[in-house]
Formats: structure tokens, C-alpha cells, sequence
């Protein structure tokens, strides 16, 4: 079958603008947790979160801003990295040859909560048209799609912060078949009142005010998860087809995939985790004892954190294999934060150090081989990154140099 | 009520629509929009904004038949002659 290598990479992050400040922080430990400042949290029940700010002037064309979410502005910005570091254009490629795969959780939520108010409180004369699709889950995938003149496969997945994979391997599929370059992965966030109400409404968020105590998964301390906003987007090809257009270095090769869904509660059986791990393996053509690194889902939730952690330790033995979770410094990026972690894998491999997690103070599962507060260099040729979604989904995704 | 003009409409693309770096609004009067970078959705955006600052109603043909801001100038003064 036709290999897929990652030959470009984008990155938007709380502790970092672009892939390398986004590598150096997380290398350097440094966490882009903070206290939330885009409105008022003391009346909700979470108060830390993975902001980023920037000036999208500095960065869009002025036409883009009046159509776009904040999560839209920072996928395109992600979008031209990638397509930059790729050394790639589609708008002068054949057409049709360029396509993008993004995955969504909630769209432009914080747009339709604008219009939404400028409905309610002025009336329907103050709702923009722009409403008609900057919401929308597909959004991002139409912005770059139109900005980059990538008229191929488009299409968006939702499987709430599992997405991010499922996107990489139909972007993977596109390539086999034909297609000559994907842009693929999600940069996805919302830190309005509307959606934190959802996002805290589901139960899995911490509501601890300290940033270096709130985030704390696979820790006894462990109290739910961070919301955050960024991620990462990768450009897809076949290596001779990058090889074509000149392009000969690559970050790695997606090797492995599966996506399984959790039985419905009460039925007793295992959770799916386990299968997507084990048909991603079978996938890659590798066992267990071929993978360097897991980049965990590490939901900061504990029960879900001992159901990772017990099925880790049952697929590679006990402490079997390094496990990490950068995004202990990002929070978690809904779809976005998955493909973080596949670029984050990347620059691991490339580097051959494992990045740390951080502020975990007392390790909850002693089977659990954490790379904690200081990188651990490491001779690595494959990783395996994981991810969980809301209502049962779960993939896995495995890479090799 | 006062008369619209070139500034006036520029003023409401930017807010409306935005404007690109790139692009030249001055002297436009008989540019398509198309030229300029506005499309079919940053007009209706647009128009809409003029409706409601000026409390005009513009026929809905406006969107497509004012291609140009010379023709939607035209259409807006029309309106607000019709209004007054």
C-alpha cells in the first residue's frame, strides 16, 4: 500500500505560536495554563484554560475577519505554517489534486454566540450573513479549502477530541488513492460563555483556580481536564509524489490507525480503547514492543485515566513503555488536541527526545512508566498517540521515522 | 436625510465585509465588487448594514443587480429620496 508521510507541519498552541516556539515550550516544561480571561468565569464552575491571544490583523487579510471564529482564524494561520513548511502551494498545482480533512467538535461557537446576542438584545438587522457558515462544524475545512485554492476532498469529522485522528487517516486515504497532498488534522477551541457552560455542564473539567493544579492526569490529585484552544495541522503525500515537487524531507510516516466505539454503559464489556490499540498495531504491521512512546489521552478524569493506564499496562506490560502527556501545558484542544500531540510525536521522533508532563506530582498508577518535568532523551522510531472522545469514541494512530 | 456616498459605503464594507490589504478603495466607483474582493454574501451583508443604519428597505434585486458601488450608490440615494 502507498506510504503517507507527514511532510509538513502547523501549530497553534497555548505555549507556543508556530511549531518550533510550540516544541521549545513544551520541551522546556513551560505550560500555557492560565486563569481564563476572555470574560468573567466566577459565575461558572471552571476557571483555568489554554488560552490563545494574538492580533488577527497581523496575521489574516481583513476580508477573512468579519466571516471567521477565533478557532477558524488560528486553523488558517496553522494552515499557511503547514503548507509553508511543506514548501507546498496547492493554488499552483493541477486542480483537484489538494484536499483538506479538519476535525470539529462544536464549530464556531463563540461566532453564533455573538449573533446570537446581537439578535436577542438589537434584532434581526444586527445578525451577520457571515452566521450562514462561520458556525458551522466544516468551516475550517471551507476557509482553507477557499484560501488555499484546494478544491480535492474536503470534508470535516465530529468525534468530540478523538476527531483530530480519524481526520489524519481519511486525509492517509485520500493519498492512497490518488490524491497528491491532504491538509489534515484540527485547531479547534472555545473559551465563551456559552460553550465553558457546556464544557463545564459535562462534568470532566476541573474546577480548581490554580493553572498548576488543575490539569492533573494519571496524578492521585486528579480533578478533570482543562479546556484549551489550537492544535495542529499536517500536510499528507506520498513521499515520491513530495519527491516530485522537490520536497525529500519528511517528519515521518502515519504507519497505523483504528477508531472503535465504547459498548453502551451497563453492558460489561471492556471499553474499546484496547481494540483500537491493538487493530492500529495490526494496522502499522507492529507489536507492541515496536512502539517507542504513547502520547496518552490523559483525560485529568480518574476513572478514565485508570481505564487508560490499566489498558496500557495490559497491551505493553507493566512500565512496558514511556508514556507522556504534553498537553498537561496546553489543556485539551477538543478535536485540536490529538493532532498537538501527532506533531508533538513527530518532533519527538525527529529529535529523538520524549516530551515531559507536567506539574504531576504523585503518580496515581505505579504501572505507568510517566515521563515527568524534564524531557528523556530516547533513541525513538515509532510512536503511538492516542485519543478520547465524549460519548465513546476512540482512536489510535501510530507513527514511524 | 443626507446624501450616501462613496465614504459612507466604504466605511460599511470595512465593518461589514472587511477590506483586504491588498486593495485600492479608492476610485472604485466603477469597479465590480467582484474585483474588489466582495462576494455575493459580503454584499448582502452589506446592504443589510445600509438598511439598517439609513431605516431604508431596498428591493431585494439590489445584492445582484448593484454590481458596482456606483449602481449601489445609486440604488441607496434612491431609497433615501423614496424614504424622505
Amino acid at each position: 500500500m502507498t506510504e503517507v508521510v507527514v511532510t509538513g507541519v502547523g501549530v497553534v498552541a497555548p505555549n507556543g505560536w508556530g511549531v518550533e516556539e510550540y516544541w521549545a515550550a513544551t520541551l522546556a516544561g513551560r505550560s500555557g495554563l492560565g486563569p481564563l480571561t476572555r470574560f468573567d468565569s466566577s459565575g461558572y464552575r471552571a476557571h483555568v484554560a489554554g488560552e490563545v491571544n494574538f492580533t488577527p490583523e497581523d496575521h489574516l487579510p481583513g476580508r477573512l475577519l468579519p466571516q471567521t471564529d477565533h478557532m477558524t482564524r488560528l486553523a488558517l494561520v496553522a494552515a499557511a505554517e503547514a503548507l509553508a513548511d511543506a514548501g507546498a502551494d496547492p493554488a499552483v498545482m493541477p486542480d483537484f489534486s489538494a484536499g483538506v480533512v479538519t476535525a470539529a467538535s462544536a464549530g464556531g461557537f463563540e461566532f453564533g454566540q455573538k449573533e446570537l446576542r446581537a439578535l436577542w438584545s438589537k434584532g434581526p438587522a444586527y445578525v451577520s450573513a457571515y452566521q450562514a457558515f462561520a458556525w458551522f462544524y466544516p468551516v475550517n475545512t471551507g476557509q482553507i479549502s477557499i484560501r488555499h485554492g484546494m478544491r480535492g476532498p474536503g470534508s470535516a469529522l465530529v468525534a468530540e477530541q478523538a476527531g483530530g485522528l480519524d481526520a489524519l487517516a481519511k486525509a492517509r486515504r485520500h493519498v492512497r488513492e490518488g490524491t497528491a497532498l491532504m491538509l489534515a488534522g484540527a485547531v479547534d477551541g472555545s473559551l465563551c460563555p456559552w460553550s465553558w457552560l457546556c464544557l463545564t455542564r459535562s462534568g470532566t473539567v476541573s474546577p480548581r483556580r490554580d493553572p498548576r493544579r488543575a490539569f492533573l492526569p494519571f496524578d492521585a490529585d486528579a480533578s478533570g481536564g482543562v479546556p484549551g484552544e489550537g492544535g495542529a495541522l499536517l500536510v499528507l503525500e506520498a513521499p515520491e509524489r513530495a519527491a516530485e515537487r522537490g520536497q525529500h524531507r519528511h517528519y515521518g510516516r502515519i504507519a497505523g490507525y483504528a477508531a472503535t466505539f465504547d459498548p453502551r454503559p451497563g453492558s460489561g464489556r471492556p471499553p474499546g480503547l484496547r481494540r483500537a490499540i491493538d487493530t492500529a498495531l495490526a494496522d502499522a504491521g507492529l507489536g507492541p514492543s515496536d512502539i517507542d512512546v504513547v502520547f496518552a489521552d490523559a483525560s485529568g478524569v480518574a476513572e478514565q485515566d485508570r481505564a487508560e493506564a490499566e489498558v496500557l499496562s495490559a497491551v505493553f506490560g507493566p512500565r512496558g513503555v514511556p508514556v507522556t502527556a504534553p498537553k498537561t501545558m496546553t489543556g485539551r484542544l477538543l478535536a485540536g488536541g490529538a493532532p498537538l500531540d501527532v506533531a508533538a510525536a513527530l518532533l519527538a521522533l525527529r529529535d529523538a527526545v520524549i516530551p515531559p508532563s507536567v506539574h504531576i506530582a504523585q503518580p496515581a498508577h505505579r504501572d505507568l512508566d510517566l515521563v515527568r518535568d524534564r524531557p528523556r532523551p530516547a533513541r525513538l522510531t515509532s510512536a503511538l498517540v492516542l485519543a478520547r472522545g465524549h460519548g465513546g469514541f476512540n482512536s489510535a494512530l501510530v507513527l514511524t521515522r | 436625510m443626507a446624501e450616501f456616498t462613496l465614504d459612507d459605503l466604504i466605511a460599511v464594507l470595512k465593518e461589514a465585509a472587511g477590506a483586504d490589504e491588498g486593495v485600492d478603495l479608492d476610485d472604485i466607483l466603477d469597479v465590480p465588487f467582484t474585483d474588489l474582493g466582495y462576494d455575493s454574501l459580503a454584499l448582502f451583508n452589506t446592504v443589510n448594514t445600509i438598511e439598517r443604519d439609513r431605516g431604508i428597505a431596498l428591493p431585494d434585486e439590489t445584492v445582484v443587480e448593484a454590481t458596482t458601488p456606483r449602481l449601489l450608490l445609486d440604488a441607496v440615494n434612491r431609497g433615501l429620496a423614496k424614504a424622505a
